[in-house]
């Protein structure tokens, strides 16, 4: 376990949780309590302008969209490196400025590779 | 409070990496190169990247290759991992020199082909110089995740996108079971590094150790794809183009047998009581499947598969046997093993019929009379392959089995002779479709220079082996006593104090 | 006393979601059950004193991988009901390879000891030490300097990965119109434009 003053800093999350769970546990309990329950079956049917609903929400998707996706995950994970980076800076000295310096540059490289190649364009 | 690890920062220790280095730098230019050209530099890159794996050589060659670990203890040089890596660069250099004329003939011809096999080339040297299990993770998954893209390149191909799904799917499931095996590794001794890990365990020992040994062994065995660990070798060997199979028949397992065998001398050196047992196990279910499984196949691609398992259990032997003469036997059988199976693949990817690639052991018929000079050199590496003397493959088993004998592993010995004699047969089977049944129609014949010279070159290579086995020999030697001698450098890392302060 | 309260709670929370992502039969529930239990797990990280680890589980697999994820089974054409036809005939194997698991695990933890040399060992305090340096200070550390090895080889890993998400999924479609500014910037008026006399009562 963690020191205490570290877990500490986190009892207002932990507070709010709770309080987030109660009030939204008491909203559906009450609401389910106090109103009139009378379903039938077109009642619960879903509702499509007055049509049955005839087909799945699921069809073809390009493909194109995951690849923006993907490419966002990759960069997303290069930002997690910088934030111990960012804090430690004054520690690290110049050997883990360019250390960094050269990750992003590799980095670089893949995103002129990307660029070029039209993988960030939407057509 | 400046940390003392970066300011004592040797620049000059980098040495040892340079061949990495330089690869690593090799490839970005030429990714940048490549895609400001487009898809037409293909031929273009992929000379370039032959060129730089050898200048990469050359520079490994002219290294110091006495023992030395850099980076914090992350990487080690010495004659093993030099040897290792020059064997990986010799087969990295032969599969992009067999697959270009493939890559236009199956329309895969792109830029990124040969750069994705340099990335993974600097994965698998990564990995033979692994002295960390975080340095081993990362060399094995950059080497994974190139060569998980190269099984699925030809994407419009179902089988190939298929492939590379189920070596995708399969192979992150063993990343994570040889994570897990890190960690309890770690969580009991404290430390990823070989030298400490292997300081700690030779004095204490735990049941979290013995489990997490198991998990790591069961991650490399899936790499080398060792019996139980192999069910994805077949289907991803078949599915992929067959230039990208000639390279995963080739290079990979030799960098993973390099990784299998430094983890099992160093860290776990104390432990050989018990991981002798996982690796004979292994050993033999691979020989034995491998043979038998191999006669039932018809396709040749599937069939190299289990070739292949079945080579890795006749290796494993050797790691069985342990002391310098396993592993020497193990390195000169990789080595040759490497030499028959490019000659091989060469072949295969010169069976095309109007314009398609076919790859039934059927539609070899007759090609002693179609291609008298294809099916000559094809049927000299079977024999070598079944292990025929006078040829190279004899020798390779002939060492295995001599060390095996000296170290009293009889069993081993006996069924790993039964399983050859078993997969010679299927072996044998090519030369008789190719020599005895009636012709099938001609295969296309323009082969490209660059194949010719991968081709011939193993074909010497494996006929004349006989005549001077002992460069070779001497070589394997020297490097695989280094692991033996060298293991006294129990450094600790210079970070422990300083970071504690 | 919290703490110990917290930790049974985020453990259970954990345990019946993760038992939820298998079991739903909606899949778009199956990765919001995901969501949750890794809410929950970056809960038990912080407990741990893993904040770093803690915040990175929400901001890259909640934000960013759930997120991929629920896109995939909220749009992608795939009949997720014949997917699951024939899984039930692997449950017994997976039952028994789990069940191993599961004995192995206990046996582990049941006896699990440290090693005497392992405090030792230890390259790097790994929570909050005494004089406030915090999880992910700690972290930047030793990161950029001591395992710079890991470090770069991970952009090249990072590097790789984006090469194969467009080796394997990018196509150029022919046809399509694109802007081309430099063209747009290099159209001189002379080329487009022609200014005409015309006198009036002519027409042109």
């Amino acid at each position: 376990m963690a020191p205490t003053e570290l877990l500490l800093n986190y009892l207002p999350i932990l507070i709010f949780i709770g309080v987030a769970v109660v009030m939204s546990c008491a909203m559906l309990v009450l609401s389910f309590v106090s109103g009139k329950q009378n379903p039938d079956v077109n009642k619960n049917a879903a509702y499509e302008c007055g049509f049955d609903a005839f087909d799945d929400a699921r069809n073809k998707f390009d493909v194109r969209f995951y690849l923006v996706a993907i490419l966002f995950i990759i960069f997303d994970l290069e930002i997690a490196f910088l934030f111990p980076w960012a804090i430690s800076l004054s520690e690290i000295g110049m050997f883990g400025f360019w250390s960094m310096m050269i990750f992003l540059g590799v980095l670089t490289v893949g995103f002129i590779y990307e660029w070029n190649k039209g993988a960030l364009e939407w057509e | 409070m400046n940390n003392e690890a970066m300011t004592s920062f040797d620049f000059s220790s980098l040495g040892a990496i340079l061949p990495e280095l330089f690869l690593a730098v090799a490839g970005l230019v030429l990714l940048v190169a490549g895609v400001l050209r487009g898809d037409k530099s293909t031929n273009f890159i992929g000379g370039a990247v032959i060129w730089c794996l050898g200048i990469a050589a050359f520079i490994l060659i002219g290294l110091e290759w006495d023992r030395v670990s850099i980076l914090n203890g992350m990487f080690v040089m010495d004659p093993f991992a030099g040897f290792m890596k020059v064997l990986v660069i010799g087969g990295l250099i032969a599969s992009v020199a067999l697959s270009m004329q493939y890559l236009h003939q199956d329309y895969i011809a792109r830029f990124e082909y040969p750069i994705l096999v340099l990335f993974s080339g600097i994965g698998m040297m990564l990995m033979i110089s692994a002295h960390d299990m975080l340095a081993l993770y990362v060399g094995l998954e950059l080497q994974s995740l190139a060569l998980y893209v190269l099984a699925s390149i030809r994407r419009d191909h179902i089988k190939s996108a298929e492939s590379g799904m189920k070596y995708f799917v399969l192979g992150a499931i063993s990343s994570g079971i040889l994570l897990f095996g890190i960690s309890l590794l770690y969580g009991y001794a404290g430390t990823t590094n070989f030298a400490i890990l292997g300081d700690t365990l030779s004095h204490n020992m735990s049941l979290g150790v013995i489990i997490g040994l198991v998990f790591v062994l069961a991650g490399v065995a899936f790499k080398i794809s060792a019996v139980p660990f192999h069910m994805w070798t077949p289907d991803v060997y078949e599915g992929a183009p067959a230039s990208v199979t000639a390279l995963f028949a080739i290079v990979p397992k030799v960098a993973a047998m390099a990784l299998l065998i430094r983890l099992l001398f160093e860290p776990f050196a104390a432990l050989q009581s018990e991981w002798f047992q996982i690796i004979w196990f292994i050993a033999l279910a691979s020989m034995v499947l491998g043979a038998f499984a191999g006669l039932a196949q018809n396709n040749i691609k599937r069939l190299m598969a289990y070739s292949s398992i079945g080579n890795m259990g006749y290796a494993l032997i050797g790691v069985a046997a342990s002391g310098a003469m396993g592993i020497t036997a193990v390195i000169v059988y990789l080595a040759i093993y490497m030499a028959m199976t490019a000659g091989v693949f060469g072949v295969i990817l010169c069976m095309r019929r109007d314009g398609n690639a076919v790859e039934n052991i059927d539609d070899l018929a007759g090609l002693s009379k179609n291609a008298p000079k294809l099916a000559y050199i094809l049927a000299i590496l079977m024999f070598s392959m079944a292990g025929i003397p006078p040829l190279a493959g004899f020798f390779g088993k002939f060492l295995i089995f001599q060390s095996a004998v000296e170290s009293g592993l009889y069993t081993l010995a006996i069924l790993g002779i039964i399983s050859s004699v078993v997969a010679a047969y299927y072996y044998l089977r090519i030369i008789k479709v190719m020599f005895f049944d009636e012709p099938a129609d001609k295969f296309d014949a323009e082969i490209s220079l660059s194949r010719k010279l991968v081709i011939g070159l193993s074909v010497i290579g494996v006929i004349f082996f006989i005549v001077n086995p002992s460069p070779l020999i001497d070589q394997s030697r020297i490097a695989a006593s280094s692991l033996f001698s060298g293991l006294d450098d129990v450094a600790t890392p210079d970070t422990a104090e300083n970071n504690t302060q | 006393m919290l703490t110990g309260l917290a930790f049974y709670l985020f453990a259970a929370v954990v345990l019946v979601s993760a038992i939820a992502v298998i079991t739903a039969r909606n899949p778009v529930h199956s990765v919001l059950f995901l969501i949750l239990t890794f809410f929950n797990a970056a809960g038990l990280f912080i407990l741990l004193g893993a904040e770093f680890i803690a915040m990175i589980l929400v901001i890259v697999y909640v934000g960013a991988v759930a997120v991929l994820f629920l896109f995939v089974v909220m749009m992608l054409d795939i009949s997720f009901s014949d997917l699951r036809k024939g899984a039930m005939q692997y449950v017994p194997m997976g039952l028994i390879i789990g069940g191993i698991l599961l004995a192995e695990l206990i046996a582990v933890f049941s006896a699990w000891k440290f090693a005497p040399n392992a405090a030792d060992n230890i390259a790097v305090p790994f929570v909050q030490s005494a004089e406030g340096i915090t999880n992910t200070e700690a972290i930047g550390r030793v990161l950029y300097t001591d395992y710079v090895f890991a470090f770069q080889v991970s952009g090249l890993i990072l590097l790789v990965a984006m090469i194969g998400a467009i080796v394997l999924t990018h196509r150029t479609r022919p046809g399509v119109r694109k802007q081309k500014v430099a063209d747009q910037q290099a159209r001189k008026k002379s080329d487009v434009l022609e200014i005409k006399k015309v006198t009036s009562g002519t027409g042109v």
